[in-house]
């Protein structure tokens, strides 16, 4: 076991894993931060994404030894009352059926329009592509982010 | 005969407002009460009946109505809208409403399963009977407390009020004199006429909306309790290997690793640790060997033996109408074509977990779980107990796609938890998850028309599967329209083990057929949906034998589905391919459009007509129409799952396609405005999607594709 001081949701935490323990794991065991999901632990599906300084990755495939310094932020920091323009977006288009990848859909989509304000359905595509959602959202997630970026 | 084909514009805004243009729905938001001020004061809470319980608000001049949602929630939506029954019944305001999770109670409720589309089907009466019932009390208990006749009283909005004395009372304010009073018999109970609904019919939003869109713990994988050990299983590698022996030492030198042995009966061995990272670790660091157990199968051999399967004659036919040798020697025209499908795992995005605490006098359970009434007769089995100490609590449910109707995970933590001796959060891997068997079946289908003239005068459908039980459906169309009817089934057993996947058996037999009846309206110079529409009205005037469905409801979605998507007048460059299918009791007619985009056919819209009889929540009706739609679209056009000696050859998502942003089409959805008793909405619009799309790339391409997935014939899908 190691320790490490990582950021999380603007807030230190001290946390004592084993150097090649998934960021992923690091968040739900050891921080009971659940909203960050595991789908597939290797990169595949996006039902794990954060932001890393701001990027959307995907918190499977990096350890908690790469974090260092970084600003990572999960689902229960994207906003402080629910109220980021996503979430809004996805309560008018009532979004989810399962809900087990919308964080890591949500995630994505904020990273994509905190770099591109206006996407275009190709923009969307591109982005969100590595997001699986096995209960066929998309056309959903592809509206509420539209509706989000008018906001 | 209730069902109203003509859709008034209303009707039209309320329900059609679809993808692309985004929702113009106006929804009341529901905040669930147990977040709000004062909420956490609220203690007193008074049980009606075992589906909901009602106390004062903070105020004292308002109600808090907590009402149970039976059934385990899987993304279908039935905690928002077998609720809404409920409060429809109750006449409570939908805001004052907040919706727990039942546990397992089988002393209270019935048939509490995810499966089948059956869930607002199956107790539809019972929820309006536990609103109405409960309505009835606090009316009662108004009229007493205010000495007038219960008949003048009236409930809505959670009050009940006297118009004559101008007197009104909130259901918190009632709920003790009401629990106070003798239930009414059943039949002094009056349910409303659904031309009476405020509520029903509505567009309300997922109950589990905040949780979801914060990353509240609301999942299988998100329980913790202290002291709570992780848990993981390594299997054999191939269908039909056992172990042999295996060292454990590197698992046990894995830091967080505090056990590890073998399942009592089983070929399996667990791994215990203090976190799931380590107790994957651990399962990665075991050294098992593992020996044949006889032969191992691979996907080419099944395939061939299959296919051997189709040209011989079942012992017992399903269904054997007419004569149908003669039809075929008659014949002007034999047409025979044969469809293939692979495997297909249920990929539900929170892969298998289970939590379980066995202790001395009580087995705890809780997850995911489809079918937890039957899972728990397992467990007791298992481990020898009686029934009534195991209890079972249902979490949200990352999908199921019917994986979760297998109760294989739950007895290994049950097992895990008891040998360890702790509470434990038993997790599967993503590899495990696809790798650990139930499959929907492979299965192969033939099928011959004979056509005479511009008739088909006989039929005849072959099915082969692996260990798939019946494949083909003897009850649904085409019987009951041709004459001359054979279907014949044939089961091959294997080792690798299958179960139910969403809409079984007709999530390819659909699509099979559909392509088939395209092709033989073409043979006989008939367009596809009038093709269909007189074999419908051939079984509405001259029905053969016994079958399932109503041809009325059948002719009328695929009326609507024609309508709506300007069947046959689509512009230049767009082709259109049509498929209809009956099935969970519900009716649904799709229309494909696909466009080429240089050499490459694209899927861009699919416009579905449903009818499910009463539409509870169209929102929601909406996302499980447009779900089954692309699920059915995606894995017939790219999923695919093999076995070389026993061994999958997909164990995670690089290697098994699914389908992904962008590759989905618009979806739009019409509902036939109808006053008959609702049917799911889980399954029916999956079948008719590979068909649909199968006929338009046809049209597009003048190839017919027989083997799913698609990608796998037609070089450029991509």
């Amino acid at each position: 076991m190691a320790k490490y001081d990582i950021t999380v949701n603007g807030k230190k935490h001290k946390v004592e894993a084993d150097p090649d323990t998934p960021l992923l794991w690091v968040l739900r065991d050891n921080l009971g931060l659940y909203g960050t999901k595991y789908g597939c632990g290797i990169g595949e599906c996006g039902a794990c994404t954060i932001h890393y300084n701001g990027n959307a990755m995907r918190s499977c495939s990096m350890t908690v030894a790469d974090v260092g310094e970084a600003a990572i932020t999960t689902i229960e920091g994207l906003s402080e009352t629910a109220s980021h323009p996503l979430q809004q977006a996805w309560r008018e288009h009532d979004v989810p059926q399962c809900g087990y990848c919308q964080a890591g859909q949500i995630m994505s989509a904020a990273a994509l329009l905190a770099s591109t304000p206006n996407p275009d359905d190709d923009e969307i595509d591109a982005a969100m592509y590595a997001n699986i959602c096995r209960c066929g959202t998309y056309n959903k997630i592809k509206a509420a982010i539209k509706s989000a970026a008018s906001k | 005969m209730t069902t109203d084909l003509q859709h008034s514009r209303r009707q039209f805004l309320k329900i059609t407002a679809t993808v692309g243009g985004g929702m113009m729905l106006g929804f009341s938001w529901l905040k669930p009460y147990g977040e709000a001020e004062g909420a956490d004061i609220i203690t007193d809470f008074i049980e009606l009946n075992g589906y909901l319980k009602i106390a004062p608000d903070a105020t004292g001049k308002g109600s808090l109505i907590t009402l149970l949602s039976p059934n385990p929630e899987v993304g279908q939506n039935v905690k928002t809208s077998m609720p809404m029954i409920v409060a429809e019944e109750l006449c409570a305001n939908w805001k004052d409403v907040r919706v727990e999770q039942a546990p397992l109670n089988t002393a209270v409720f019935k048939r509490q399963v995810a499966g089948g589309s059956q869930s607002i089907r199956q107790t539809w009466a019972t929820l309006r009977n536990a609103g109405a019932t409960a309505k009835h009390l606090l009316v009662e208990a108004a009229a007493q407390e205010w000495g007038v006749p219960a008949a003048e009283c009236e409930a809505s909005g959670s009050f009940v009020k006297h118009a004559s004395s101008g007197r009104s009372a909130s259901f918190g304010s009632l709920a003790a004199a009401a629990a106070k009073l003798t239930p009414p018999a059943p039949e002094a109970v009056k349910l409303k006429d659904p031309s009476e609904f405020t509520l029903i019919g509505t567009s309300q939003g997922n109950v589990d909306m905040e949780a979801i869109l914060t990353g509240k713990p609301v999942f299988g994988l998100d329980q913790k309790v202290p002291g709570m050990l992780y848990s993981t299983a390594l299997r054999p590698p191939a269908f039909g290997q056992k172990l042999k022996s295996f060292d454990d030492k590197a698992a046990k030198a894995v830091n967080g690793v505090v056990q590890v042995f073998r399942f009592a009966n089983d070929n399996k061995i667990a791994v215990v640790a203090t976190s799931t990272w380590a107790a994957i670790k651990g399962k990665r660091a075991l050294q098992a060997v593992w020996e044949d157990d006889g032969t191992l199968e691979s996907t080419a051999s099944q395939y061939e033996a299959m296919r051997k399967k189709l040209d011989e004659a079942a012992e017992q036919p399903k269904r054997n109408d007419g004569d149908v040798k003669a039809a075929f020697a008659t014949a002007d025209k034999i047409i025979e074509r044969v469809y293939e499908s692979p495997y297909l795992p249920h990929n539900p995005m929170e892969p298998g977990n289970f939590f379980a605490n066995v202790t001395a006098d009580k087995v705890e359970l809780s997850g995911p779980a489809q079918a937890p009434e039957r899972f728990r007769g397992e467990v007791a089995k298992l481990l020898g107990r009686d029934e009534s100490t195991v209890s079972i609590g249902l979490t949200r449910m990352g999908g199921g796609f019917g994986r979760r109707l297998r109760g294989d995970f739950v007895l290994e933590a049950a097992e895990i938890s008891s040998i360890a001796k702790a509470p434990v959060q038993h997790v599967y891997t993503r590899e495990d998850d696809m790798t650990a068997g139930i499959y929907r079946p492979a299965s192969m289908y033939k099928f011959r028309a004979a056509i005479k003239g511009e008739q088909l005068v006989g039929y005849h459908l072959t099915g082969a599967g692996l260990n798939a039980g019946n494949v083909v459906r003897e009850n649904f169309f085409p019987a009951g329209a041709i004459e001359n009817c054979l279907m014949e089934s044939h089961d091959l057993p294997s080792k690798v083990t299958t179960g139910p996947w969403r809409a079984p058996v007709t999530n390819f037999l659909a699509s099979a057929e559909q392509s088939f009846f395209d092709e033989i309206a073409e043979a006989v110079g008939k367009d596809p949906v009038q093709f269909r529409i007189e074999l419908f009205e051939r079984a509405k005037a001259n029905p053969v034998g016994k079958f399932e469905y109503d041809a009325e409801r059948s002719i009328g979605v695929m009326k609507l589905a024609a309508e709506k998507s300007n069947w046959g007048k689509a512009p230049a460059g767009v082709h259109q391919g049509f498929s209809a299918y009956f099935c969970h009791n519900s009716y649904v007619a799709e229309v494909a459009e696909v466009k080429m985009e240089g050499r490459r056919p694209v899927v861009k819209r699919v416009v579905c007509a449903v009818d499910c009889g009463i539409v509870i929540n169209p929102v929601a009706a909406i996302n499980q129409c447009e779900g089954g739609v692309i699920d059915g679209i995606g894995h017939a056009m790219y999923g695919d799952f093999t076995l070389e000696k026993g061994k999958p050859q997909q164990e995670n998502f690089d290697k098994f396609r699914l389908i992904r942003m962008g590759e989905q089409p618009a979806v739009e959805v019409h509902f036939v405005k109808s006053n008959t008793d609702p049917t799911g909405l889980g399954e029916p619009t999956l079948p008719p999607a590979g068909g649909a799309v199968a006929n338009a790339f046809y049209r597009a391409t003048k190839e017919r594709v027989y083997v799913q997935p698609f990608v796998k014939v037609m070089k450029n899908l991509g």
